[in-house]
């Protein structure tokens, strides 16, 4: 692997660029492997590279129906945050964001981590009663979180409107100052990279046909379409194609599939310093490093895998930007583009074994699987190498469904009354 | 915004009119006290979620009021056919 | 000087004259000139500075194709918008416009340093350096970039304008009218079929506009649609997106071309569904790749004739072509006709079709076959060109001050690909055209891959001797992608167009790549050695050209973005000094405050008085549901977790409603009327979702039960009249109604009439006070409320809010669904296990209350807190620990639901959910704020009357 740096931008530079590597080869699948890895986004790849460098698992294939980083990974807005309500939650996606701090550096590839600030609006009085006890449990969690008042929010944000006679008026907000955004391509590309570099293959455009089973049910490896592959250990990391592919192992998952869409505007010069979302009127925003707004919109209701959105949504989500930041109704919509999120019935992922021998799951991020990226990886590669779940991802576990012990952060933001 | 053919107003409108409802065809348990917990976990959270063909419910919420069947290919989105609410699964 | 007016010719209005502003200069134009027309005709070049290098750019296009002159326009507060391509933009007297992207000015830009050091800046560079050490990522390298980065300025100030939106039907909608498009809509509009014909452009005629041998053809043509009702013509108005059957998204500019702003809407968005869709898009011309090809002056072969022959300026005085097909000769022939000199025709092919030589040739036109430019000298426009055969040799320069591309053309597929049409190569063309349709759609003319502009090559990087290292060949303009950050992309192991685009950002620019994909396409393939089928086609998304979130957003806008409901009562409640809460979509009053008061005197003064005396509160956003028919006792026994077959008519009972998981999902006070019909109410948030879930049972679970639903929530208006003397208030007003109390118990339903207004009266109560709900139609709302205050004016009768109607109810121990529960809150958890009918067989969500998890110990369960310090008001959300001392992360045991300053009891209350809290009776428990650790003690959430002696007066 030829180190990125500074010198070595600028040594290559004088050879006119031609010394560059192939930043991972495209591998061609062996006929067996320690371990597999289904899906070839950020969480997959990261749970390839950690298998590699934490746990000395290197003969590693990561299997990609089309190429790596190209379904969620490299469609989402990017938004890093760790203020959850429940300790589970809380504990999860801190080991992300703890993961994230450092990763460019670990990975050696730039993942344009930055910590701008996520700034959570609250609305009425039931928002304000809700995000007071996010802040309470984060900072007894050890998880940063603030509450300001809309003068201060407007002091970090200042686009944000604050009127108090906006139809949603600003009655206050919650700033988690670590969180941020990263650059999504450049998370899977590094996690390859720095896979690659340690044995790993990645192999794309090799779509999983079938799973084999043992006479004994468990794991003996995948079928695909570039042939058959063995392996012991498959992880599944598919997000929206997971419940096709649980279903080649016999399995049915509560999980079901939602198109989602996203947009940014036109690139104008720095306005916008960080990330605000806010679930009462259904919008979230920030601006990337080339200076578009980068917007989420709404799922679709339906199930779907068209990653075809309607218009009304998007309507909807640039209304409701335009109510929260007025100045933008002159900006312009540049791109807009659909995932698939897959979505479990308590919107927590499900991260864990299944009761298929061998295989194991990471799916059910829902809208909200980029941030947890590299603690999603980490936690999946531990799972596979220990053949038992980290005591940070047990209770997100699939009995959950039949025992009760939901995870569900949306339920407790519920309204009422 | 898709279009949807209610079969009980026979009429072809826009989704702003319907609510989907989720997979068709779970008929909840008629002694529910009956069940194991998994298979009450599969009645509740159990989903096929398939790439294609989909039995599906929508309701249409802001014209006749109501439920119905529909089958829809997840893929392109596009209906096969909608029926009535006790129709046998097309 | 380069650009000029040609003195005659075009469809510019030479009578009117019009000036405007550029970079503050003036300059004069005509009306019908777009503002790049009026620029090149006063000799602009220099049009912009590009994204990342800030190289000078001009006009590459005439059209929405154009990827380099980006311009902001303003027009007084608030009306800036950064980013319009001035080939876009209809010129209007006294326009204000400005370039973008420099510093200090267009011609001397700072930026332009990048440009010297750009060897240092290839495509990916940010992913390989900026990492140390490592908090400057922040604090210098992001910021720096981001300065760097973007394109305009943002916009500042609230924009005043509004913005229109429409639904329409048609049976053919044709999107593009040119020849194709107008020929399209002509052979339909003889038959009775609804049609709309659209184009983004200031008039109708597309391609024909730059062709004057058409224009009789398209006057009368224009006429004919003109008269045929069935049709509407859309101008100004661009197709952005094509979505789900045949559903498409259209923006109209209604005002950005007149220099007086009229009232009305400035953008007005189509919904347009149509049955049929025709695309006739057209089709954008390729630039080609050559070293110095970004150099203003640069330019389309085909926006060159735009310029000449619709607007009547000559984008040079000595033009050159380059061209790899004939379409480029045809349009140097016409160039020439309207008087432009043509320098000389550059080639890439060695032969062309004997008739343009002979053309060339009798226009004396110099020709240069099996030639490319291998470079430009000029760095703010073009002073020559250096061309060579294409074997490297006989390198010579041409004099010009223009140079024309015509690297062949490129079907404008985008909304095809939007509606999910499937593409086909075709080798000869080097385009992909439309295959198979996904909607009812066909497309017509050029973007159909049907033109009769003659036959060329398609050529990657035009042949050049120089180092391909070294050039400076630009795919994107506006992205600054060169044909060696392609290369670079793809020895990195960028295989597919997908990374290859986002590696490089090419085609991600705000043309989104009209004139950029196909050549990075092919210089991929090449670098790849494989077919470009093989590499694929980068999806295109809406919008196809960029549209303001102002016309997307349309009229919901302030007010309108959501409505806001209001009671029949509010208008009293605003003319009275209420503060106001919004809760779901209606707004509540919160308190009354008197004056001097702040919120905490006034609620307590409604306590007070509600508790002493009478209160009156607006309780009609409750929600209600009209439940009937034979079996509605028994549905509702199905539905709610209480018993409701034995409940005789006339009484009322608390109803509590869980989602089928077990978790409570609503609640509220029931009445049976008769015996087959029930007056049910919801919590003021669930009102939709508990029919829906109703609905849902009803229709499909159980249809063979014999009840209806009808949601009357809108259709009373309820006050609440509560407090030792409500009775005494009531009895003057109510005819047809004992209210005594033994003739109208607690927990009773009459039908009478108060006022002479029929009423359902139910004697219930939420704050543990002798109480009235007084159900009336709505339209009697605030007429009754007002003579129920003079009435109880001699009581001193107080109105209050929603914040004491919390306080009042907290002080009874009732809970608030949403606020006390969270949806993961069984009814056991809520200490409510004598409103589960134990004896039921089944009902919703009572399978899932057996679950190993929900049967389980060290559930969190909703209990009171009193906290040592009477004075402390705990904090809403505030968690709770056994142990204040543990280290962070701290085992948290439960959180505060509710808390209040309780005025009845001189001290503060509290409700909890905490780990089992249902045996820890009497226990101390800790809550860590910063600063300060309080200290509660568990106890009951009967706070006040636990006997309930105030109710059964």
């Amino acid at each position: 692997m030829t180190r990125f740096s500074a010198l070595s931008l600028f040594t290559k530079a004088l050879g006119g660029h031609q010394g560059w590597p192939e930043q991972w080869p495209d591998a061609a699948p062996k006929p067996a492997y320690d371990a597999i890895i289904v899906g070839g986004g950020g969480h997959g790849l990261g749970a390839a590279y950690y298998l590699a460098k934490k746990y000395g698992i290197t003969n590693v294939a990561v299997i990609e129906k089309g190429w790596i980083g190209g379904g969620n990974t490299g469609r989402n807005t990017t938004i890093i945050r760790s203020n959850y309500l429940y300790d589970e939650s809380a504990h999860l996606y801190d080991h992300a964001v703890k993961l994230w701090d450092g990763l460019s550096q670990e990975l050696n590839y730039n993942t344009m981590y930055s910590k701008r600030g996520v700034m959570m609006l609250a609305h009425n009085v039931h928002d304000v009663q809700s995000f007071k006890r996010h802040i309470h449990a984060n900072r007894l969690n050890g998880v940063d979180n603030e509450w300001l008042t809309p003068e201060e929010a407007k002091a970090y944000c200042p686009p944000l409107n604050i009127s108090p006679d906006a139809r949603h008026p600003v009655l206050g907000a919650a700033l988690q100052r670590r969180g941020g955004t990263a650059r999504h391509d450049t998370v899977a590309w590094g996690y390859a990279r720095a896979a690659a570099a340690l044995g790993v293959d990645i192999i794309q455009n090799c779509a999983v046909t079938g799973i084999r089973r043992g006479t004994d049910g468990a794991i003996e490896g995948v079928e695909t379409t570039r042939g058959y592959i063995a392996s012991k250990r498959v992880g599944v990391s598919a997000a929206g194609n997971t419940s096709v592919i649980m279903q080649m192992a016999g399995l049915d998952f509560p999980l079901e599939s939602y198109p989602l869409q996203a947009l940014v505007s036109e690139p104008v010069k720095p306005v916008f310093p960080c990330v605000v979302m806010s679930n009462t009127v259904h919008a979230y925003m920030s601006q990337s490093d080339k200076g578009e707004l980068v917007i989420g919109a709404g799922t679709d209701q339906y199930v779907s895998y068209s990653q075809r959105g309607a218009l009304h949504i998007v309507e909807h989500t640039l209304a409701a930007i335009c109510e929260i930041f007025p100045i933008f109704r002159r900006m312009r919509m540049l791109r807009t583009w659909g995932g698939i999120v897959d979505v479990t019935p308590d919107r927590s992922p499900i991260l864990g074994k299944t009761p298929v021998q061998g295989l194991y799951v990471n799916c059910g991020w829902g809208t909200g699987g980029f941030k947890a990226t590299p603690g999603a990886g980490d936690l999946l590669a531990y799972t596979m190498a220990k053949d038992e779940p980290h005591r940070i991802n047990a209770p997100f576990n699939l009995d959950r469904f039949r025992n009760g012990r939901l995870i569900d952060e949306a339920a407790a933001a519920a309204v009422a009354h | 915004m898709i279009l949807i053919h209610c079969p009980y107003c026979d009429e072809k409108r826009a989704e702003l009119e319907f609510a989907y409802a989720g997979q068709a065809h779970i008929a909840r348990p008629l002694d529910p006290s009956t069940l194991s917990d998994e298979e009450w976990e599969t009645y509740l959270f159990i989903r096929n979620n398939p790439r294609g063909r989909h039995h599906e419910r929508w309701r249409h919420i802001h014209g006749c009021g109501r439920f119905f069947n529909a089958v829809r290919d997840t893929v392109t989105d596009k209906f096969e056919t909608t029926y009535k609410a006790g129709e046998p699964r097309k | 000087m380069t650009g000029y007016r040609l003195p005659t010719g075009g469809r510019v209005n030479r009578a009117a004259p019009l000036t405007f502003r550029f970079d503050g200069a003036s300059f004069a134009g005509f009306e019908g000139d777009t503002l790049a027309s009026a620029l090149l005709a006063s000799g602009v070049q220099l049009f912009g500075r590009s994204f990342k290098y800030h190289r000078p750019r001009g006009l590459v296009g005439s059209g929405s194709e154009e990827p380099n002159a980006l311009v902001s326009v303003t027009r007084g507060p608030g009306r800036f918008t950064p980013n319009l391509r001035a080939t876009n933009i209809d010129l209007y007297q006294g326009m204000d416009a400005s370039s973008q992207n420099r510093w200090p000015s267009l011609k001397f830009d700072l930026g332009g340093i990048n440009d010297r050091l750009g060897m240092f800046f290839p495509a990916g560079f940010y992913n390989k350096t900026f990492m140390w050490p490592r908090s400057f990522w922040e604090k210098l390298y992001e910021p720096v970039i981001r300065r760097m980065a973007g394109l305009g300025q943002p916009p500042s100030e609230i924009d005043p304008d509004h913005y229109a939106a429409t639904y329409a039907h048609c049976d053919l909608l044709i999107i593009g009218a040119g020849p194709a498009g107008i020929d399209a809509a002509l052979e339909a509009a003889s038959t009775n079929q609804r049609i709309i014909l659209i184009d983004e452009q200031d008039e109708a005629g597309g391609g024909a506009l730059s062709d004057p041998s058409l224009w009789p053809w398209l006057e009368r043509s224009l006429k004919a649609l003109a008269a045929s009702p069935n049709v509407t013509v859309l101008t100004r108005t661009t197709a952005f997106g094509y979505f789900h059957d045949n559903f498409v998204g259209a923006v109209e500019r209604l005002t950005d071309h007149l220099a007086d702003l009229p009232e009305g809407p400035r953008e007005k968005l189509w919904r347009i569904r149509a049955t049929d869709v025709i695309l006739a898009q057209g089709a954008i011309e390729r630039p080609l790749v050559f070293d110095g090809n970004d150099t203003p002056g640069v330019m389309l072969a085909s926006a060159a004739k735009v310029f000449a022959l619709r607007y009547g300026v000559a984008v040079g005085e000595s033009v050159a072509l380059m061209a790899s097909h004939d379409s480029g000769w045809n349009d140097a022939f016409a160039l020439a006709g309207a008087g432009v000199s043509i320098a000389a025709i550059i080639d890439v092919r060695d032969a062309v079709d004997d008739a343009l030589l002979a053309k060339a040739s009798a226009l004396g036109i110099a020709v240069r076959l099996g030639h490319s430019v291998i470079g430009v000298r000029g760095r703010l426009g073009v002073k020559a060109i250096t061309v060579a055969r294409n074997d490297g040799s006989a390198a010579s320069d041409i004099t010009c001050d223009a140079v024309l591309m015509a690297g062949g053309w490129t079907p404008t597929v985008h909304l095809w690909s939007h509606s999910k049409g499937s593409l086909a190569w075709r080798d000869d063309l080097g385009a992909f055209v439309p295959d198979v349709p996904n909607e009812n759609v066909r497309c017509v003319g050029a973007c159909a891959g049907t033109w009769n502009f003659g036959a060329g090559v398609v050529v990657d990087v035009l042949p050049t001797p120089k180092d391909p290292a070294r050039l400076k060949a630009f795919v994107d303009f506006q992205n600054d992608v060169t044909a060696k950050d392609i290369k670079l992309a793809v020895r990195e192991g960028f295989r597919s167009i997908e990374h290859i685009k986002r590696y490089t950002t090419n085609g991600m620019a705000t043309d989104q790549g009209k004139t950029s994909n196909l050549n990075g396409l092919q210089i991929a393939s090449t670098a790849l050695n494989k077919p470009v089928t093989d590499i694929g086609l980068t999806t295109f998304r809406p919008p196809y050209t960029p549209q303001t979130f102002g016309a997307l957003a349309g009229h919901a806008k302030d007010a309108l973005f959501q409505p806001t409901r209001k009671t029949n009562i509010d208008s009293w409640a605003e003319e009275h000094g209420a503060v106001f809460e919004l809760v779901a979509q209606w707004r509540r009053a919160r308190y009354f405050p008197k004056a001097g008061e702040d919120m905490h005197a006034a609620v307590n003064r409604e306590c007070r008085m509600v508790r002493s005396s009478v209160g009156i509160f607006d309780a009609s956003t409750l929600g209600k549901i009209e439940v009937v028919g034979p079996d509605a006792a028994e549905f509702l026994n199905r539905m709610y977790t209480n018993p409701w077959k034995a409940l005789e008519p006339g009484r009322c009972r608390y109803g509590l409603l869980l989602k089928e998981d077990g978790f409570i999902t609503d609640d509220g006070v029931s009445a049976r009327l008769a015996p087959d019909r029930f007056h049910l109410t919801t919590t003021t948030g669930g009102a939709a979702r508990v029919l829906n879930m109703m609905e849902d049972y009803l229709q499909t679970e159980w249809p063979d039960l014999n009840v209806w639903l009808t949601s009357t929530s809108e259709h009373y208006a309820v006050i609440a009249l509560q407090g030792p003397n409500a009775r005494k208030v009531l009895e003057p007003l109510v005819e047809g109604i004992d209210l005594s109390a033994e003739a109208f118990p607690h927990m009773a339903i009459r039908e009478g009439t108060i006022c002479g207004i029929p009423t359902r009266l139910f004697r219930v109560s939420f704050t543990g006070e002798l109480g009235y709900e007084i159900n009336v139609p709505s339209a009697y709302g605030r007429s009754l409320w007002e003579r129920i205050m003079a009435e109880g004016a001699r009581y001193d009768i107080t109105p209050y809010g929603t914040e004491a109607m919390h306080v009042l109810r907290a002080e009874k121990g009732f809970i608030i669904v949403g606020q006390d529960t969270d949806g993961t809150v069984t009814p056991f958890d809520a200490g409510l296990d004598w409103a589960v009918g134990k004896k039921k067989p089944d009902f919703v969500g009572k399978r899932s209350l057996a679950r190993p998890d929900i049967v389980a110990p060290g559930r969190k369960q909703l209990v009171g807190l009193l906290t040592d310090d009477p004075n402390v008001v705990l904090e809403e959300g505030a968690q709770i620990v056994a142990d204040p001392n543990q280290p962070v992360p701290m085992k948290m045991i439960g959180h505060v639901t509710s808390s209040y300053w309780s005025e009845a009891l001189g001290r503060s209350i509290a409700m909890a959910l905490v780990d089992g809290g249902h045996s820890k009776m009497g226990q101390n428990i800790f809550i860590p704020m910063p600063g300060k650790t309080h200290v509660a003690k568990i106890s009951s959430m009967m706070f006040y009357d636990a006997e309930g002696a105030r109710l059964n007066v």
